[in-house]
């Protein structure tokens, strides 16, 4: 087996990822940053792409795979900022991954992804937003994903619309699903090494936007804790849920069996 | 749908302005008048054809997230999307027919509708992704491109812009299978396994022989066929030998010989019981594809009857 990428060894103190020797000369001021928003692009893909063959309606199979695609493109743009982009998906073992933990909970039901898709793509097109209009190594990325995350972030209002002003049931599912997923939200405002972002407009550009369309909705904005009470820090200091760890394993499990191999 | 029904002497007339058309190879369009078993005809392969385009998503996004390369897994996701639009194409242009999409997939589900039983094999390693773009794809291609000229209109035009996409699904497939021809003893035997385990199928692909086929004559006479399923399968094994030797790979079939006379390919023969038995029900993935596909449709129900709601509420026409 190849060995681990030097980016990829957890090191919760480590500022800046170094680039791998070999590599083309990288941006060593962008690798943090772009590790981690290059992994919640590449994790919330995945996710997306576990929904193939089963949408509920064919648009949708079409929609989702849109944005999974989309994503994906916006993964490899950074994680190739930092790395090879497979050594980096493929190669590194759990800890090491700079996600946050949103976007790596599970699908639940289309109602659970929707709740999951509004929380996460409000919040990436205000930061890409943020980060398109400076003059940082990720400002050229930024400016071109921010329109497609509008994109992302303007389905997942119309269903949130849709589901929650709707029927009963989708009423229901929907609220659930935005309960269940609150508590990883406030992970979203917490700082990111490397990025320079005020934190206080992106917070409260959030709040004010997910508080409208929620309303809109006839839904209530979640109460309960924005973070788990947990020391130790969550995705961001390479700390994950326990289904991430399933969900790396499918992931990786063919390109590891074949160490060296090129597809 | 209903009409007045025509007298005789009228229906006649029409008659022979629909043959006309057709012999002049002219289009017929939702509006023109048509027999009614033409239109059923045509129902029942824009159906059968839309159903196969989504089960079909099922044994290629069994490997979406097994991708083993970040620019394969993009490739993969692409192509499978791009069946789901197929698949809406398809039954967009059945719907110009009178048949909604909602009324196709009850029957779907039901097993009153076929899908090509192709998707009824699994797919058991990555190199079947490739396996199925290459042969799969190929042999749908050459059955395709001369649907881009049948003679109703909306089902050729959807044709084109689905043998524009095919052709990329087909080249992936083949680039795909040649990286692992090329690559480790383990990358090459698992191509090797796919191709001997898809390609019988995909020559059972064209349908049963011309002697043997239940509709064949009669939509070769409309030209919504142009070509028998013998010439057809033909055309794909002569694309397909010279191909397999540049991918280093061989085809199982012992008898696959060069006829200077003919100018093509022999090959050995197929075994029909086998297909009839994946036909009838009793292929290795028949109920799991369509329970797949159904509990997807039952799970969703709840989602479309909430966009249904909404859209009564507020006056939107969008699902
Ligand atoms: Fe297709
Ligand atoms: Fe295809």
């Amino acid at each position: 087996m190849k060995p681990a990428p030097t980016a990829a060894t957890p090191a919760a103190t480590s500022t800046a990822a170094p680039a791998p020797a070999g590599s083309p000369a990288r941006d060593v001021a962008a690798a943090a940053p772009a590790l981690a928003l290059g992994d919640d692009a590449l994790v919330l893909s995945h996710r997306l792409g576990e929904w193939a063959g089963h949408a509920p309606v064919l648009e949708e199979e079409v929609a989702l795979a849109n944005i999974a695609l989309d994503l994906l493109g916006q993964a490899r743009v950074l994680l190739s900022l930092v790395g090879d982009e497979d050594e980096l998906a493929y190669l590194r073992e759990e800890r090491s991954f700079r996600n946050c933990q949103l976007v790596e909970q599970p699908n639940g039901d289309f109602a659970h992804t929707i709740a999951r898709q509004l929380y996460f793509s409000t919040y990436q097109e205000l930061l890409y937003g943020q980060l398109a209009v400076g003059d940082g190594p990720l400002a050229p990325l930024a400016a071109k994903a921010v329109k497609e995350v509008a994109y992302h972030r303007d389905h997942a209002e119309q269903w949130t619309l849709r589901l929650g002003d709707g029927t009963q049931e989708s009423h229901e599912r929907i609220q659930r699903g935005l309960d269940a997923l609150w508590r990883f939200t406030g992970e979203l405002f917490e700082p990111v090494t490397g990025l320079d972002l005020d934190l206080t407009a992106l917070h409260d550009d959030w709040i004010t936007r997910i508080a409208s369309v929620l309303t809109r909705a006839t839904l209530t904005v979640p109460q309960g804790a924005s973070r788990g009470a947990w020391t130790a820090g969550a995705g961001r200091q390479g700390l994950h849920t326990e289904s991430f760890g399933r969900m790396l394993a499918e992931m990786q499990h063919l390109h590891r069996s074949h160490p060296g191999a090129t597809w | 749908m209903t009409t007045i029904a025509p007298d005789a002497e009228s229906l006649a007339v029409l008659e022979a302005g629909f043959d006309a058309a057709v012999a002049a190879d002219e289009r017929i369009e939702p509006r023109d008048w048509m027999p009614d078993a033409y239109r059923a005809s045509l129902v029942r392969q824009i159906a059968q054809h839309a159903h196969s385009e989504i089960i079909g998503m099922q044994p290629e996004a069994n490997w979406i997230t097994r991708a083993p390369s970040l620019r394969r897994k993009a490739i993969l996701m692409a192509k499978v999307q791009d069946e789901a639009g197929h698949g809406l194409y398809l039954y967009s242009a059945a719907e110009t027919l009178g048949v909604g999409r909602d009324e196709l997939l009850g029957k779907l589900h039901s097993g009153r509708q076929k899908y090509s039983s192709i998707f009824n094999y699994p797919t058991l390693t990555w190199a079947d992704v490739g396996a199925i773009g290459w042969l799969v794809d190929g042999a749908a291609i050459t059955n395709q491109v001369p649907l881009c000229r049948c003679s109703y209109g909306p089902y050729a035009r959807a044709m084109v812009r689905v043998c524009k996409e095919e052709s990329f699904h087909q080249r992936q497939g083949y680039e795909l299978l040649l990286a692992l021809s090329r690559g480790t003893d383990a990358q090459h035997a698992m191509a090797q396994d796919a191709v001997d385990r898809w390609w019988w199928p995909s020559l059972m692909m064209f349908g049963p022989p011309d002697d043997e086929s239940a509709h064949s004559a009669r939509s070769m006479a409309w030209k919504i066929k142009r070509h028998s399923n013998d010439e057809l399968r033909q055309r794909f094994v002569d694309i397909c030998v010279p191909q397999a030797e540049s991918l280093g790979l061989t085809l199982p079939d012992p008898d696959l010989t060069w006829d200077e006379q003919r100018g093509h390919w022999n090959f050995g023969p197929i075994d029909w019981d086998e297909f009839r038995e994946v036909l009838k029900g009793n292929g290795p993935c028949n109920e799991q594809r369509i329970n797949q596909r159904r509990r997807a449709h039952e799970d969703g129900a709840w989602v479309r009857d909430a966009a249904a709601a909404y859209a009564a509420k507020h006056g939107e026409g969008n699902r």
